[in-house]
């Protein structure tokens, strides 16, 4: 009893009601985007809005699970957890299922399981058990090759379903390596350089790009060429560049298949095909677009309530928030996830073990990475990479995953003062 | 477990993490605020999405002959239509298979509708066929984008009087341009009473809005339909012509060129309009519409021209009557006037030929024998009338006169594209000669129609049924009532007086009878009914002459005045009277006994005398 009451009592509410407020809007939404008037009670498990209301109630249980079991389960099987999803994640390979293309389910009955929602969350348990147990300060050699291996080895058999969006999540573990000063601001900045770079070859001739880094380098190299050796640098950073920009633009011409060339097209070019890959994108745009300030109203959406947006119960649900919601709805989405995302940094800088701060990091890393992609996609700023929003879209496999890891962390910060 | 201090080394790194996390936010909360709040195209977009505006096409008005039987009439026809910015990811093979196209038209089609409006229907394809109409319809809902729109297509009961009743064609953009109600795909009287009554014929469209899902499924009317607006059926039209008499006379006009024109004089009613060679209505319908007036137009013998509002000849014979009522209303010559004819008049170092006739020769017997001396004889008389003081001012006045028959001008009734024929002016001659520089003399040739005068054969059988009437005409029309036959057309009701006393045209239609019992056309009298004529041969200097007749029977109760101009086909009296008298036989007694005066008319052609 005393010991389920300090448990509520230490776990941080904020969190919970941001959780509880998010997994709402998000079954509201599921609700609007598969309503058909006269059709579907409100639990029939037939429909979506039925099933996702079975994955909420399932998904609190979990929760509660979570939060009852020691927290020394999750310290001492981090590794086996990992393990397991690793297993998950190869067995799959064989037995799964096929599902747009990717071969990344299990079909057990009529619900489908997605094995790499568990590899996020065990994934960001190894790690934090690799650097909570690391004998140094700085990383060794060993701690290196076991901190990216087990990030590396789960993306890699990921890439192998031929899940490319979920392959990509893991790089957002970079951003809590970063935080614990794995990797470095410069990296990181060349990282966030090279992605820049690599969009704007896309956008535009690669010879443009080129004549501006010359343009630069040129204005640099006269500021600095009373410094000694400056100029040598300049002129390599050039090279360098010109060669990255040049390679990727050769790459994107001559190695990249069809179609996936034809999505990146439409991301760059606007609404090039329409009949093609830039639909989804183009329906997406439309129907936030169409909300205006406050919305057409739940249920109003013509967009979402004629279906012209596919898929939009799971990788595009946004779209039914800022169609029927408006930016007004837009906004305060947002605003959650920021809210959600900064109040869980805080959390993980407030842990005492570096174990659950690292956690706490992967975590918050992971959603970042969710929230700015699926956002991102549905308004044009980001290629189509079918990943869910966290919470909101429709799917049990990435509820629970996503609830795990909420859930997990929350424990590791409950207990945080006995976690030594 | 190893112990770390509370946050490590790195701890500051959290507000470079905070910082991305928030500029993300930001970065997406712009991008929102651009769609949602500053571009308004995606409204649009949505609208175009679930909205379809069906046009529903009234049914066309039908158009009736005199007597109530139906010439006109429509057909049902499917056609093709596409929205290019609904057009989803469609299965372009089947679908071409379906249509019997061939990809790259389908793409160069949907090209071309994208071009003119993404969120507009436009014809995809015309007139699919019903069994492809089956085919698609039951498909419809995998080619989103796609629909079928009926509409009508012109249909006829005989392949007559294509001139009168002119054609129906798109829109083009001119029109479009100027007028909103039409649209691209639209249809619009091109000619004929489809122009002239293009309003009352098209009806009203009507506009229904409809919610459609992504596949293009009927949801229902937008807003329980609010805004719709119901198609408004076209008005019939009741025209003023006779079946019997059109067939008649296009049968007799066969590989002939030329013209008739008959007015029932009373009312300025058009009973009969041939323009010869004509073709088929039914070639300018449809989809082989545009093939079929380029052949049409590239034809040399100029189907598409109709004579008979259109054709400008100078009158020949036929104008003396006008010429001899003039002189008579002005007095330069009484009926009893008397004057010698010896085949052939001279007027200063003017020579003007007759042919050989008893002399000499009154009023009506120079018109019953069409004596050109008499004729030049009078005309000088009337220009020359010194109570006008100047040749100025007396050929002005005797021009007023022939504008008071209907010459140098138009009716500007429903005759579409009548052309209004020529009368030189005073200023004309003056400018062509000097001032002082002309004489009766030098205008001669005009007192027996020939010279600066064109008149069409509308003209001509408008001015016979003006002396039939004894003074006064109707303007001629063909349109007889619209929508009700019970209310008939009173726009052209007005009588068109002529200046000239009645006991004037009493003596001219006293001629006219003369030259039909013993005269000129004597060959043309028909038994049994009073017939007044004039034959005519217009000099042609590009080739044989054409033969022209004018007449209106019976002569105390004119039922029909009557104009026919054969073109090189000679004397008037050989080909142009016989053609009229069957007309008026056929019209008064409707059948014609003659039958070998028929056949020699129907066995005759003209076609092959084209220089
Ligand atoms: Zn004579």
């Amino acid at each position: 009893m005393t010991k389920k009451q300090g448990i509520i009592k230490n776990s941080d509410k904020t969190v919970i009601l941001l959780f509880l407020v998010m997994v709402a809007i998000g079954w509201l939404n599921i609700y609007a985007a598969e309503y058909t008037e006269g059709r579907g009670h409100v639990f029939d498990l037939g429909t979506s809005f039925g099933k996702q209301l079975m994955f909420i109630l399932s998904g609190l249980v979990i929760a509660a699970a979570v939060m009852l079991i020691d927290v020394r389960f999750f310290t001492g099987f981090a590794k086996i957890i990992y393990g397991v999803s690793i297993l998950l994640l190869v067995a799959v390979l064989f037995a799964g299922v096929e599902i747009n293309a990717t071969k990344a389910w299990f079909r057990i009955g009529g619900l489908a399981f997605q094995p790499s929602e568990i590899a996020k969350y065990g994934t960001a348990l190894a790690l934090a058990s690799i650097i909570g147990n690391m004998r140094t300060r700085k990383p060794g050699k060993a701690d290196l090759l076991k901190g990216f291996g087990v990030i590396l080895l789960p993306a890699g058999l990921v890439l192998l379903q031929k899940d490319v969006g979920t392959t990509l999540v893991f790089l957002s573990f970079s951003l809590a390596l970063f935080r614990e000063g794995w990797i470095g601001l410069i990296a990181l900045a060349v990282g966030g350089i090279a992605v820049f770079l690599f969009v704007l070859t896309l956008m535009m001739n690669e010879f443009i790009i080129i004549g501006g880094l010359a343009f630069m380098a040129v204005v640099i190299g006269v500021i600095t060429r009373k410094k000694t050796g400056a100029v040598l640098h300049v002129i390599t950073l050039f090279l360098v560049l010109s060669g990255y920009v040049y390679s990727v633009d050769y790459a994107f011409d001559n190695i990249l298949q069809p179609h996936h060339k034809a999505r990146i097209e439409v991301l760059v070019h606007g609404n090039a095909d329409l009949q093609g890959a830039g639909y989804n994108l183009h329906q997406s745009k439309i129907a936030i677009g169409s909300g205006g300030l406050w919305g057409k109203g739940f249920l109003q959406g013509t967009q979402t309530q004629f279906n012209f947006v596919p898929e939009q119960t799971t990788d595009f649900i946004f779209c039914t928030i800022g169609e029927e919601w408006g930016f007004a709805g837009s906004l305060v989405i947002i605003g959650l996830f920021v809210w959600l995302l900064l109040r869980l940094l805080y959390l993980a800088e407030r842990q005492k073990s570096t174990f659950s701060r690292v956690f706490g990091y992967s975590v918050t890393s992971v959603l970042f990475f969710h929230f700015a992609v699926n956002i991102g996609m549905t308004v044009g700023l980001v290629p189509v990479i079918g990943i869910p929003l966290p919470l909101i879209s429709y799917g049990g496999s990435s509820l629970w995953g996503t609830t795990l890891m909420i859930f997990t962390f929350l424990k590791f910060d409950a207990n945080r003062h006995e976690m030594l | 477990m190893q112990i770390h201090n509370k946050s490590g080394q790195y701890a500051g790194r959290r507000k470079i993490v905070s910082g991305i996390i928030i500029v993300v936010g930001l970065v997406l909360l712009g991008r929102l605020f651009m769609l949602q709040i500053i571009d308004p195209s995606y409204k649009a977009f949505a609208r175009s999405n679930f909205l379809r505006h069906i046009t529903d096409y009234p049914a066309r008005g039908l158009i009736y002959d005199r007597h109530g039987e139906l010439l006109v009439y429509n057909e049902v026809h499917y056609d093709l239509m596409v929205i290019p910015g609904q057009v989803g990811d469609i299965d372009t093979l089947e679908f071409c298979r379906l249509l019997n196209m061939d990809v790259s038209t389908f793409e160069s089609r949907l090209l071309q509708a994208r071009r003119h409006s993404r969120f507009r229907a436009s014809v995809f394809e015309r007139q699919i066929s019903k069994t492809t109409f089956a085919a698609f319809q039951e498909k419809m809902f995998r080619f989103p984008g796609f629909f079928v729109q009926p509409r009508t297509l012109r249909r006829y009961t005989y392949p007559i009087a294509t001139h009168t009743f002119g054609y129906v064609g798109e829109a083009g953009p001119g029109i479009i341009g100027n007028d909103p109600y039409y649209r691209p795909g639209d249809f619009i009287g091109i000619s004929g009473i489809e122009r002239a009554y293009e309003k009352e014929l098209r009806g009203q469209k009507g506009l229904r809005i409809r919610m459609v899902d992504v596949f293009n499924r009927d949801i229902g009317p937008f807003h329980d339909g609010r805004y719709d607006t119901l198609a408004i059926a076209g008005k019939d039209i009741y025209t003023t012509l006779d079946t019997q008499l059109q067939l008649y006379g296009e049968k007799l006009m066969q590989n002939k060129r030329g013209s008739i024109v008959a007015i029932e004089p009373a009312t300025g009613e058009v009973l009969t309009l041939v323009s010869a060679p004509s073709f088929d209505p039914g070639l300018l319908v449809g989809r082989q519409r545009t093939r079929n007036y380029r052949m049409l137009q590239n034809d040399t013998l100029k189907p598409l021209f109709n004579r008979a509002l259109m054709a400008q000849y100078p009158p020949g014979s036929v104008f003396k009557l006008v010429s001899t009522l003039i002189a008579l209303q002005e007095g330069v010559v009484e009926p009893h006037t008397r004057y010698g004819c010896g085949g052939i008049y001279h007027a200063g170092g003017i020579s003007v030929r007759c042919r050989s006739h008893p002399s000499p020769v009154n009023v009506v017997t120079a018109i019953k024998y069409s004596c050109n001396t008499y004729s030049s004889i009078i005309f000088q008389n009337t220009i020359n009338n010194p109570v006008f003081g100047g040749i100025q001012h007396a050929f002005s006045h005797w021009r007023d006169y022939l504008v008071s028959f209907g010459f140098g001008r138009t009716f500007g009734s429903d005759l579409a594209f009548e052309l209004p024929g020529l009368v030189a002016t005073a200023d004309y001659y003056d400018r062509l000669y000097g001032r002082s520089g002309w004489r009766s003399q030098t205008i001669l040739s005009l007192g027996i129609g020939q010279g600066e005068l064109g008149v069409t054969p509308m003209q001509l059988a408008n001015m016979t049924a003006a002396i039939a009437n004894r003074g006064y005409y109707l303007t001629p029309h063909v349109v007889k009532a619209i929508d009700d036959p019970s209310s008939p057309n009173t726009r052209y009701s007005l009588a068109n007086n002529i200046p000239i006393d009645k006991e004037h045209f009493e003596t001219i239609v006293h001629a006219m009878h003369m030259v039909v019992e013993d005269g000129t056309g004597r060959f043309s009298r028909i038994p049994g009914i009073s017939m007044a004529g004039k034959t005519g041969t217009v000099q042609n200097p590009h080739g044989e002459n054409h033969s022209v007749f004018v007449a209106f029977a019976p002569v105390d109760d004119p039922q029909i005045a009557i104009s026919v101009v054969v073109e090189n086909a000679g004397y008037g009296s050989v080909w142009a009277a016989p053609i009229a008298s069957l007309m008026i036989e056929q019209y008064l007694t409707g059948k014609v006994q003659r039958k070998w005066f028929e056949d020699r008319v129907l066995n005759q052609s003209f076609l092959t005398a084209q220089p």
